[in-house]
């Protein structure tokens, strides 16, 4: 049969070209999905990675919003990427984000109808720590009993679920809204509102902060030494020890680092795009994060360009869904695809197949 | 002449053996003469291993023949080799822990076998040989020692003609060496011929009728170890001369620099040691050797000189000052350095270039700008000059730690803890698996700084090393610390007796 060697060098190249491919195929299985789903292939995913951009007709509405999906995205998948270099895995960014959007919202609406600049400030650094302080569930738990921060974290997305509906349907409630469930509309409430910066396109702070921390992201990884100590610990914790560091410190700053973004995230939304905190709130970015984390090779710059073309699939399979009548559920089955090909592409980046003939 | 081919049982012709474009073995012919224990001398990478695997049919020659009793000898299996009576005992045991000594016997045998006859002559070997050995105990039990006995006998239960002997040294106490030559010379007096692989110069010079040197693939020829110095022999074997390091000549005895109590300390794993009534000072320009077999505590101790772990019932004073509350870096900084035995996943780490392995330690924080950002010319001048200094071969500075030799990492590994001129430098295993040149930099570069002041701690496995740079020994044998006395005033035979105190 064959046999799988590792590679001594892992060309640039090739690392580099995973993502591509990965791509690439995720286009062309994507395609026969579509077609089984008795859509023309050519057209969807045309109306996915083209339209967005090109057309005449989508693209001034499409290429705001590619960044306005974009954003969430890439501020959440930076802070989950500082944890995957250091081998810490937070997969409850979803969680995260779900608890900063109501952390911040609650402090806002409790204020409401008052108005003062200190508001907003306030209620984003609220937004922050309701993300960071649900992420410290996992890390204490790993920290103090080594529990693992894997399932703590995921599960806890359910929960900030539950807690969601729950303000929904009760203590956020617009108390002006005829008993219909969600919040009053931050967008409404001018000392809260995360307005758009460029009239008529919809673009945020959100929008602004995700560009800024993808430099802040590369600056902290590459040219600080807390970036060295976190990629040290990920690659060997005993040298780390060695180093001096303490695991359990970077573990703990890792997660709550992570959890502080996709609140940052969170608040971000609830205030801007998406105006109230509603049941169906949270549409997955925190887990598409994840994707766009490995995308992006858990580089900042990377991982703009991949946030990006995830954002696309979101728009464009927003086209897809009322030009073409393709399920929602076929987009994320796409989305999913693209982690699934990069992780195999991945096998043969890391190695090399050699043959082993009969003989 | 007809006399010498009468008596030849093994003979291998031109043997090539290539790996990608590497030549592992380079036209190697030897001989190996009945009842003759042949040296197969060379260092790491010389091709010895390669040449055996052959030899025990796990690897196939590119070209070249072999004979064996006269007889063409083309082995496609180790059952093949064992079958036409080669034996081979391995550097690292291939025998199963949770079995007991006699059912790994069992389960090494080609042919069905009764039990009762095979216990038998177990019983007979072991008795005749000296091979002393609970055959009902379970490996896991057994010391380094008497697994090494179990796996001679299952090579000598076959009635080997050849029995390759693979580095068997490596794991043993003086004492279990010299029980295992009586076996050996036994054996060869008795018709059996021994190959026996190493690069302990000594021991060959006590064992050895014949030492067939290997250097690069290639043999250099052929000597008669008993009619040479081992520094001869060490220098054929590295192709270059070799200078013995001395030990650090103190004028006047200095300041104390370190002592360590240690009550007791529990290890973390059920297999670690606990460490108990260690007791030890260091003086300025001075070396204090830590020998003992493997697994007697060293890591443990590394561990808590580090900092690395901390525990109660320890007591460190440096220069005077309590220290084991603080980390490694906080005892970096006031002038201790260290270099841990593992290179790769511990002192240094693969993935990362050789840049950012400086920066694992840097007790002076002179590749940190304000606010912690990283002085990327500052480290890129350390780093160059430790390769250039240390002669460590690489590519560049921004090479992958992996993509060194061992014996390159390790000398950019104490390298950069020398950098730092600490006052204290602590190290274990210094040398192990470094080639003998580079080994004897290593040793050249720590006598050195303690020269210049330094207190240094030595642990290391190799006698030889210890006995050769250190001011006093002391020995851990099951987390023990025996007293250290003057290197000068030791005995070579009452060493064996305190390594092997309760382990033998």
């Amino acid at each position: 049969m064959f046999k799988l060697i590792p590679r001594e060098n892992v060309s640039p190249v090739l690392s580099l070209l995973g993502p591509l491919f990965s791509v690439g195929f995720t286009m062309l299985i994507g395609g026969v999905l579509f077609y089984f789903l008795g859509v023309d292939p050519f057209a969807a995913i045309k109306m996915i990675f083209w339209d967005p951009l090109m057309s005449e007709t989508f693209s001034t509405y499409s290429i705001p919003q590619i960044f306005i999906k974009g954003a969430p995205l890439i501020l959440i998948a930076l802070g989950l990427s500082v944890g995957f270099k250091a081998n810490v895995w937070n997969i409850g960014a979803e969680g995260q984000y779900i608890m900063g959007a109501i952390f911040g919202a609650s402090f806002a609406l409790s204020l409401y109808p008052l108005e003062s600049i200190f508001i907003f400030p306030t209620m984003v650094l609220m937004g922050i720590l309701g993300g960071s302080l649900w992420s410290m569930i996992p890390a204490l738990l790993k920290v103090k009993l080594n529990v693992n921060e894997i399932l703590v974290s995921l599960m806890l997305v359910y929960v900030a679920e539950q807690i969601l509906a729950l303000a929904s349907l009760g203590f956020l409630r617009n108390p002006d809204g005829a008993g219909f469930p969600g919040s009053r509309n931050l967008s409404q409430y001018s000392s809260a509102s995360n307005s758009e910066l460029i009239v008529g396109t919809g673009i945020h702070l959100g929008v602004l902060l995700s560009l800024l921390m993808v430099v802040f992201f590369y600056v902290l990884l590459f040219r600080h030494s807390l970036g060295f100590k976190i990629k040290l610990l990920g690659n060997s914790p005993k040298a780390s020890g060695f180093s001096g560091d303490n695991p359990n410190k970077l573990i703990f700053l890792c997660l709550t680092l992570s959890g502080s973004l996709a609140g940052l995230a969170g608040i971000m939304e609830v205030a801007g795009p998406a105006g109230q905190i509603n049941i169906d709130f949270n549409v997955g970015y925190g887990f598409t994060a994840i994707i766009v984390a490995f995308l992006g090779r858990l580089n900042p710059i990377g991982i703009f360009f991949a946030g990006i073309v995830m954002a696309l699939t979101y728009v464009g399979g927003e086209l897809t869904q009322f030009m073409l009548n393709l399920p929602a559920a076929a987009i994320q089955v796409f989305q999913g695809m693209l982690l699934f090909f990069l992780l195999s592409f991945d096998l043969f980046v890391h190695y090399k197949i050699k043959l082993k003939g009969n003989k | 002449m007809n006399n010498k081919i009468e008596n030849t049982l093994f003979q291998c012709r031109a043997i090539n053996k290539e790996f990608g474009n590497v030549k592992a073995n380079d036209d190697i012919s030897i001989n190996v003469s009945k009842s003759q224990i042949h040296a197969l001398l060379g260092e790491n990478g010389a091709g010895k291993s390669t040449l055996v695997k052959i030899i025990y049919g796990l690897l196939q020659p590119d070209s070249g023949s072999m004979t064996f009793s006269n007889k063409d000898f083309t082995p496609k299996s180790p059952k093949d080799a064992r079958a036409l009576g080669v034996g081979m005992v391995f550097q690292h045991f291939s025998l199963f822990e949770p079995l007991t000594a006699f059912e790994n016997i069992l389960l090494g045998l080609d042919k069905e076998l009764g039990e009762n006859e095979l216990r038998d002559s177990v019983i007979t070997l072991s008795e005749s040989y000296g091979l002393e050995v609970n055959l009902s105990s379970f490996i896991g039990d057994l010391s380094a020692g008497e697994r090494q006995r179990v796996e001679i006998i299952r090579a000598l239960i076959q009635k080997p003609k050849l029995l390759i002997m693979d580095e068997p040294t490596s794991v043993l106490t003086p004492f279990e060496c010299e029980s295992l030559f009586k076996t050996l010379k036994k054996l060869a007096s008795e018709g059996t011929s021994i190959l026996y692989i190493s690069h302990k110069l000594k021991e060959i010079a006590d064992l050895c009728d014949t030492a067939s040197v290997l250097r690069k693939g290639a043999v250099v020829g052929e000597y008669d170890p008993k009619k040479m110095t081992a520094r001869e022999l060490g220098e054929i074997m590295v192709g270059q001369s070799l200078f013995e390091p001395k030990p650090p000549v103190a004028t006047n005895k200095g300041d104390r620099v370190l002592s360590v109590k240690i009550n007791e300390v529990k290890p973390d794993t059920q297999f670690g040691v606990t460490l108990k009534n260690i007791d030890l000072e260091v003086y300025q320009s001075e070396i204090l050797g830590i020998g003992g077999v493997a697994g007697n505590g060293q890591e443990e101790l590394m561990q808590i000189l580090t900092g690395e772990k901390k525990a109660q019932r320890v007591s460190i004073k440096y220069m005077n000052n309590n220290v084991e509350m603080l980390n490694p870096r906080e005892r970096r900084e006031i002038g201790l350095a260290f270099a841990p035995e593992e290179r790769l996943g511990h002192a240094a780490v693969g993935n990362l270039n050789l840049l950012e392995n400086s920066l694992i330690t840097d007790p002076k924080k002179r590749f940190q700008k304000k606010m912690g950002f990283i002085n990327f010319s500052e480290l890129n001048e350390f780093t160059n000059q430790i390769i250039e200094k240390f002669n460590v071969k690489t590519t560049s500075a921004s090479a992958l730690a992996s993509s060194l030799s061992g014996g390159n990492l390790q000398k950019f590994v104490v390298g950069r803890e020398i950098a730092q001129k600490p006052s204290l430098f602590i190290v274990n295993q210094p040398t192990w698996g470094v080639d003998a040149l580079s080994a004897a930099n290593i040793r050249q570069a720590i006598v050195e700084i303690a020269n210049t002041g330094a207190a240094i701690i030595l642990i290391s496995q190799d006698l030889d090393e210890i006995l050769e740079i250190s001011n006093k020994v002391a020995f851990l044998t099951n987390g023990n610390l025996s007293t250290p006395t003057n290197t000068a005033d030791i005995k070579t035979d009452e060493i064996g007796a305190i390594m092997g105190g309760i382990s033998a």
